[in-house]
């Protein structure tokens, strides 16, 4: 019996990170309505950008989170203004090709630069193993996790409690009546975006201390997220929250009894059945 | 206040509207009827800037609006409550009210525009916690209404205040409009329940395909004969 709970727990903090990409797609649907194909790609970049001030500088990941902040802020802004904002008004399939092209854009330019070696950091910690009540637990998953529930809880407050934050949401509910009460509706619509990015590079930062980052990572992360995303209702947080965990959970389960990377096809298989039975989400009240 | 000279508005390649000028005097209560499609609603969401025209200008208080953004206008003072009212159906009466007040000019005044509202609307006071999504349309036309008055405007555009309202409540409505235009805020009203514009404009324009073919005085148009057989089945 241990040994499964053991793996579930595993599962529940790898899942959190599902929660965590999943939510910052989540925040560009739910404002925007853009499917934001190369979010995964900026949470791979958030892992190279980890990795080399660490190897370069010397600097520790948890200390990368402040810096990525801005800077994975910045490069949101400027994807969208540059990118994003040619395609809000244009059909769908027009902003599925746009974002699919970013993300293939930046997956390469990885792959140009950095080569497709796997890599990984090494701290101090990295082994560190603490045990809770007869479960161990990995250190470096577990401040993953804090730092996944500290930035969901900081963003679910900035949401509700501040007047920016009600715009956004206001934005989200409906766009026009946003522009009609004086709400500067293409600016929300950069912080958003920068916000989604910036939420992506700290889960990659976050990610690094226990994961390989190579160029094509983004595309599993953008896949199981949006498993996430359709499991838990396209737009709701917290189904993305508990979504991640399920996913997360069952995926490791599924490791416990299948064969190698047979467990990724678990994920799927919850995938279509919720598509099948309940397209908009196990969580969908409305 | 406000000039409309020759605007021509199009969606794509149609035509909605064609020449259309009208002017609305400081402190009056003007009202554009017109039936369904006429394009009343175009000719306010332009100019509240959520269309532009393809030709043709709008000044208001002497400078020109016609090519700004919506959040900028309402920082100039006009309010546009719309077709459909278009609440934040996730947030609650209060923040609703809160939002209204977003630009510079209103944020000084939210407070006691606030209390305003609940004087006004006093239904809303009792609902402040509750989800907008959730109020009854009666609610949520008030809810509209309070939230344009939010923005401290000089000039109120309504679309349709009652559509879709049952006859007691739409009554109702024109009255509130009535009293707001009397404690001192221009109107622009878009109605299709032409008695009730016309019985309250100072001035009022018909619209028909996107052209205006009479204008005049309220009461002058409500007993004009070819009105009253078109629009009031006399």
């Amino acid at each position: 019996m241990p040994e499964i709970i053991q793996v579930i727990v595993g599962g529940l903090l790898i899942g959190g990170m599902f929660s965590f990409i999943a939510i910052g797609l989540n925040v560009v649907f739910g404002v925007m309505e853009i499917v934001n194909f190369a979010h995964g790609s900026i949470v791979m970049l958030g892992m190279y950008f980890a990795y080399w001030l660490s190897v370069l500088f010397h600097v520790d990941p948890y200390i990368a989170i402040f810096l990525g902040v801005p800077v994975f802020f910045i490069f949101g802004v400027c994807v969208q203004k540059i990118l994003i904002n040619r395609v809000l008004n244009a059909p769908p399939i027009n902003q599925f090709l746009l974002t699919l092209g970013l993300m293939l854009f930046l997956d390469n330019l990885a792959l140009l630069l950095w080569k497709p070696d796997y890599r990984t950091i090494k701290m101090s910690y990295t082994a560190s193993v603490i045990n809770i009540g007869g479960i161990d637990i990995s250190i470096t998953r577990l401040v993953a996790f804090g730092i996944m529930l500290a930035s969901v809880t900081i963003l679910q407050q900035f949401l509700t409690k501040t007047y920016l934050g009600k715009a956004i949401r206001a934005t989200a509910d409906d766009r026009e009546g946003a522009s009609l009460v004086g709400i500067n509706v293409p600016r929300v619509y950069l912080f958003t975006f920068g916000l989604s990015s910036a939420l992506a590079g700290i889960a990659g930062i976050a990610i690094i201390p226990f994961f390989y980052v190579f160029p094509y990572v983004g595309v599993h992360f953008v896949i199981t997220a949006y498993i996430v995303v359709v499991l838990g209702g396209l737009g709701r947080f917290t189904g993305a929250l508990i979504g991640g965990l399920i996913i997360g959970a069952s995926e490791s389960l599924a490791g416990l009894y299948l064969y190698g990377s047979l467990k990724m096809v678990v994920p799927l298989v919850i995938f279509i059945g919720v598509l099948l039975f309940r397209p908009s989400g196990i969580f969908a009240g409305k | 206040m406000l000039e409309v000279e020759n605007i021509d508005v199009k969606y794509g390649k149609i035509h909605i509207i064609r020449s259309v000028s009208l002017k609305v005097n400081s402190g009056a209560f003007v009202s554009i009827v017109g039936s369904n499609g006429a394009g009343k609603s175009t000719i306010l969401k332009t100019i509240s800037g959520i269309l532009r025209p393809t030709s043709g200008k709008i000044t208001f208080l002497g400078d020109e609006i016609s090519l700004i953004s919506p959040h900028e206008i309402v920082g100039k003072g006009i309010s546009h409550i719309p077709e459909g009212r278009k609440l934040f159906w996730s947030l609650s009466v209060l923040e609703n009210l809160e939002l209204g007040a977003y630009t510079q000019r209103a944020r000084g005044k939210k407070d006691e525009n606030i209390k305003r509202s609940f004087e006004l609307f006093p239904i809303l006071s009792d609902r402040k916690k509750q989800l907008s999504g959730t109020l009854s349309g009666g609610e949520q036309q008030m809810l509209a209404i309070a939230r344009g008055l939010m923005g401290d405007p000089t000039l109120l555009l309504l679309d349709e205040p009652s559509l879709g309202l049952a006859p007691v409540l739409a009554k109702e409505t024109i009255r509130v409009v009535k009293r707001i235009n009397k404690d001192g805020k221009t109107i622009l009203l878009v109605e299709q329940n032409v008695r009730h514009a016309l019985e309250n404009s100072d001035r009022a324009y018909v619209l028909e395909n996107g052209m205006i073919t009479m204008e005049g005085g309220g009461a002058e148009l409500l007993s004009n004969k070819d009105v009253k057989t078109a629009y009031l089945g006399l």
